[in-house]
């Protein structure tokens, strides 16, 4: 074989991987997350509006929950709100909130003027939970399972569009 | 999906990173955690501003995750302790540093197989014109040291 | 009506440019000279287009003219004149339309020096020219038009990015674009050599200024980047290993191996398929970086705005050119024999050892800054890739060829002895040694286990260089342009090498919160804190700190690092106060408002850090004094396909 023929073939390759790069881009800054498949990280927070009641991770057992973490800061979590709102509506699953590094009265402030979806909300002050579950940047939403693992994560705005295409066949697939 | 990163990578750029930077003034109980700590939190990758490490990143999950690499340090954790951490939560992609680990195991050998073959072509060559050079009777340009 | 006619000038250039290179590689093939002399005027009138083009977008930024949607995201009026003249190039439509002027620039240039070539060779490399440029401007019509207007026209403009608000920043586009595309000269001459089948030596040496010239510009433009980032961004740093900038490096390691494989090939008419094979490699590095900056396929804090239409349209010309070249490539190269010999000592090994470590480096970082893309591509999971893989894997092929410069620089052509300059190399080396243990030692402390290895190299380097000059000198024989200006490069290169010791071993950094009044100190020098007041700029407003400098309780200075808040974007910028003491860099930086008066600020002593863009535009100094030497002139008489090595003056 010519072996003059290397370099060509060597940029062949290369324009390949290129080329599959490309075609994978749009979603290029979402990063995989590695808890999928893994019980979901234990926690114990303050629900908003309510000190003295608590929220526990174990609550995940026993139906499916679409948990979802948010800010009154994050400008997405306005844009993806109405379809929050529309999906709760549907009653599928339960909808537990994260109130991620926000005051709670400004957080409740915001869900009397856009709507609460929520059926519970938890707290996050000072960010130790959303690290725990690898969020990197609101809005992310989890799917977490009767059993308690997480089997889905979305990252950005959610769509009702998105819900049906991602979360449903996930749900009902096992039930 | 695309507008939120957009967004999000531009608020990174526009009012954050990489023009403005965390003057991290954390000072740990012992010089030689304080030279882990700074090792650790140069060697993570702040997940929101890409290109920074979280020592020089402003956001706040930047100093979150400094938080935790302090706490952990405190509590008597090893360095290898905050980077698996790290990892389980966020991938791969949290280290600057890549791991040696079977699926990336290439990225370091690269390198070294690619001197290897550096050097053997070397060899190669070297001993195929020095065997020329004794019926290579065609002068050189006078200046015999000049480029 | 400027724009307009901009877009036209535009659409005017790119058939010119088709023109070009359709006569200039037609025409010597099917043998039609009227066709090989229309090349010529094509490029002359392409130019002329471009030049409107770019003037007509200057002059709407100077307007203020808010009716163009790529003005109207870039500028604003209150930016300072200045910068509506460089926000032209400040995102993608105008960089290209930049990069595609500079491209005509050079191949006027071209037109010019290749005008006492025989015509058909020098048609062929204009016309390879004119079909990158064809390419390109076809991309910029369709999806990256700079005169595309905004109705109804915005009241102001989005302002220029303010970290482009920089006199560095500015002019950093334009030199490093220079030395980018000066690359596809190279490219350009290769290919027409293979599409003569003349593939002589004097291909290489009508090649080489054309390459240094390039090579020296890029040296020039990743410096200056590299200098910006250090007193602008302040944390200090010059080089983060970013894709973007990988991007730059990686045609600049290869066009260094180029200049030094075309010098042996021109020489002694060796290794013509690799310099060949080089030569198509440093434009395809080029036209990679072009394709990673603008496609959205890396994430990088440089890239432009993502856009995968872009990124395919890129690809396809990259698959293009390169592909097209890199067949050429696999049809001629194996016609390409040399019977020439060298011993194992000659100055031909060194070069050899050169380029050899020289594309390994290049592979390096191509391969760590592709390498989350393949991981993801090959299903491995995600993987990331930075400074801590590319230090130590780029000096391991790095550290080998800076110590094979000492000993190879004295070598001779063909036959050569290592014997020979033993006693050269000794001496250089203890002096080196000597001054290094010093350094290391005596004037900084705390070094790593490298630093006095690496210095060693630096300085080695630097001391070997300057010994054939000396000697030339000392023996009265001639100095010509090409020995100076490769000392010169050396020497510089020496420099760099030494500075990124001292800097990486021995730069003192703390970030502290201090309140007014109070002291902190860092290494040798004592920094009080007096407060900060606000200030107002043309564009911006912010606070502007000051510290009094002393050193052992002497005064050196009172430095005033800012904070500006620019209006426009909102956007916050540090200008941190960078002063040479002694040697070493002063650096104070503000950093966050603590309140009650108190601020974290950052110090750093760098020492020598200076040398490292100091030494690298030394090296670009070398670079084009080689240049310009006497025996690039080319004669008239150059029309025999194979010349005699001696046929030229001996220079």
């Amino acid at each position: 074989m010519n072996r003059f023929l290397i370099p060509l073939g060597a940029f062949v390759l290369l324009a390949i991987v290129l080329a599959v790069g490309l075609k994978h881009s749009p979603e290029k800054g979402i990063i995989a997350s590695p808890l999928i498949g893994k019980p979901a990280p234990a926690f114990t927070t303050t629900l908003l509006n309510d000190t003295n009641a608590k929220f526990d991770s174990g609550q995940f057992k026993g139906r499916w929950t679409l948990f979802n973490v948010w800010g009154t800061w994050c400008f997405e979590c306005r844009n993806e709100h109405q379809a929050l709102l529309d999906i709760a509506k549907r009653k599928e699953v339960r909808v537990v909130g994260l109130d991620w590094k926000d005051e709670d009265p400004t957080a409740t402030q915001w869900l009397q003027d856009l709507g609460n979806p929520f059926d519970v909300i938890a707290t996050d002050h000072d960010g130790r939970i959303a690290v725990d579950w690898g969020v990197y940047g609101a809005p992310e939403t989890f799917l977490i399972n009767p059993q308690g693992v997480i089997v889905h994560k979305y990252v950005g705005a959610l769509t009702m569009e998105a819900w049906e295409r991602e979360f449903l066949p996930r749900i009902n697939a096992k039930s | 999906m695309t507008r939120y990163f957009v967004t999000s990578i531009l608020v990174c750029l526009l009012a954050a990173s990489p023009v403005s930077y965390a003057v991290d003034t954390t000072q740990m109980p012992t010089p030689e955690l304080q030279k882990r700590y700074l090792g650790l939190t140069h060697e993570l990758r702040c997940m929101q501003c890409q290109n920074e490490a979280i020592a020089d990143s402003p956001v706040s999950l930047a100093a979150d995750l400094r938080r935790q690499v302090a706490e952990m340090l405190n509590a008597g954790k090893s360095d290898d302790d905050v980077r698996n951490y790290m990892v389980a939560r966020y991938g791969n992609f949290i280290l600057f540093r890549p791991p040696v680990s079977a699926k990336t195991i290439w990225v370091w050998a690269t390198p070294g197989i690619l001197l290897l073959i550096g050097a053997a072509v070397a060899v190669r060559i070297t001993k195929q014109r020095a065997a020329l050079v004794d019926q290579d009777n065609e002068p050189v340009e006078e200046d015999i040291r000049s480029s | 009506m400027l724009p307009e006619l901009g877009h036209f000038a535009l659409i005017l250039a790119m058939l010119l440019a088709a023109l070009q290179g359709f006569f200039g590689i037609a025409g010597p093939a099917l043998g039609r000279d009227r066709w090989t002399a229309a090349v010529t005027p094509a490029v002359a009138g392409q130019f002329v287009m471009l030049a409107t083009s770019v003037a007509c977008l200057i002059a709407s930024f100077v307007d203020n003219d808010f009716s163009v949607l790529y003005i109207a995201e870039n500028s604003n009026s209150a930016l300072p004149l200045f910068y509506r003249v460089t926000a032209m190039w400040g995102a993608h439509e105008g960089s290209l339309l930049l990069w595609i002027f500079l491209l005509g620039c050079w191949t006027v240039a071209v037109a010019i020096g290749v005008s006492k070539l025989p015509r058909r060779f020098a048609a062929r490399v204009l016309g390879v020219l004119g079909v990158v440029s064809f390419g390109f401007l076809l991309f910029m019509l369709a999806t990256s038009n700079p005169f595309l207007r905004l109705d109804p026209p915005a009241p102001d403009g989005r302002d220029l990015n303010p970290i482009l608000q920089d006199p560095a920043l500015a002019i950093h586009p334009p030199i490093l674009y220079t030395g980018y595309v000066g690359f596809a000269v190279a490219f350009a001459f290769a290919c027409a050599a293979m599409l003569e089948g003349r593939m002589d030596q004097m291909w290489a040496r009508w090649t080489r200024p054309w390459t240094t010239a390039a090579w020296a510009f890029l040296s020039v433009g990743i410096a200056l980047g590299s200098w910006w980032a250090y007193y602008e961004l302040g944390w200090g740093g010059y080089w983060f290993w970013d894709p973007v900038e990988n991007a730059s490096f990686m045609p600049w390691l290869v066009g260094t191996a180029l200049i030094h494989s075309l010098a042996v090939t021109d020489k002694r008419g060796l290794f013509k398929s690799w310099t060949l094979l080089l030569s198509i490699l440093a434009f395809s590095l080029s036209l990679l970086g072009t394709f990673l900056v603008r496609s959205g396929v890396l994430v990088s804090v440089h890239s432009f705005a993502a856009d995968p239409t872009k990124g395919i349209f890129i690809l396809v010309f990259l698959c293009v050119m390169i592909g097209g070249a890199l067949t050429l490539y696999a049809w001629r190269a194996p016609l390409l024999k040399s019977q020439a010999g060298f011993d194992l000592g000659a100055r031909e090994s060194f070069l050899l050892f050169n380029n050899i470590l020289l594309v390994i480096a290049a592979a390096t970082v191509l391969g760590g800054t592709l390498a989350p893309l393949i991981s993801d591509s090959l299903n491995l999971g995600t993987l990331s890739v930075g400074t801590p893989y590319f230090n130590p894997t780029f000096m391991l092929s790095m550290l080998p060829l800076t110590a094979l410069l000492s000993v190879g620089i004295h070598a001779n052509w063909k036959r050569g002895r290592l014997s020979d300059s033993t006693r050269t190399i000794l001496i250089t080396l203890t002096i080196a040694v000597t001054t290094a243990v010093i350094l290391v030692y005596g004037v900084y402390s705390n070094g790593k286990v490298l630093s006095p290895v690496a210095a060693t190299l630096g300085v080695w380097i630097i001391i070997s260089s300057l010994i054939d000059p000396i000697d030339r000198m000392r023996r009265k024989l001639s100095l010509p342009r090409s020995v100076v200006g490769m000392a010169v490069a050396h020497v510089g290169l020496g420099m760099f090498v030494l500075s990124v010791t001292t800097v990486e071993s021995f730069t003192l950094e703390r970030d502290v919160a201090l309140g007014v009044g109070q002291q902190t100190t860092v290494g040798n020098y004592e920094f009080r804190f007096q407060g900060v007041e606000a200030i107002e700029g043309a564009n911006y407003n912010g606070v502007e700190g000051t510290v009094v400098v002393t050193r052992h309780g002497f005064p050196i200075s009172v430095v005033h690092p800012q904070k500006r808040q620019y209006w426009v974007q909102r956007q916050v910028t540090t200008e941190a106060s960078i002063e040479m003491h002694h040697g070493s860099n002063v650096f104070v930086a503000l950093g966050d408002d603590l309140g009650a008066g108190k601020w974290s600020v950052r110090f750093q002593i760098r020492p020598l850090v200076n040398f490292l863009w100091l030494g690298a535009f030394i090296m670009a100094l070398g670079g084009a004094i080689a240049a310009t030497d006497k025996r690039y002139r080319m004669a008239k008489e150059v029309t025999a396909p194979v010349a005699a090595p001696g046929g030229v003056t001996a220079g």
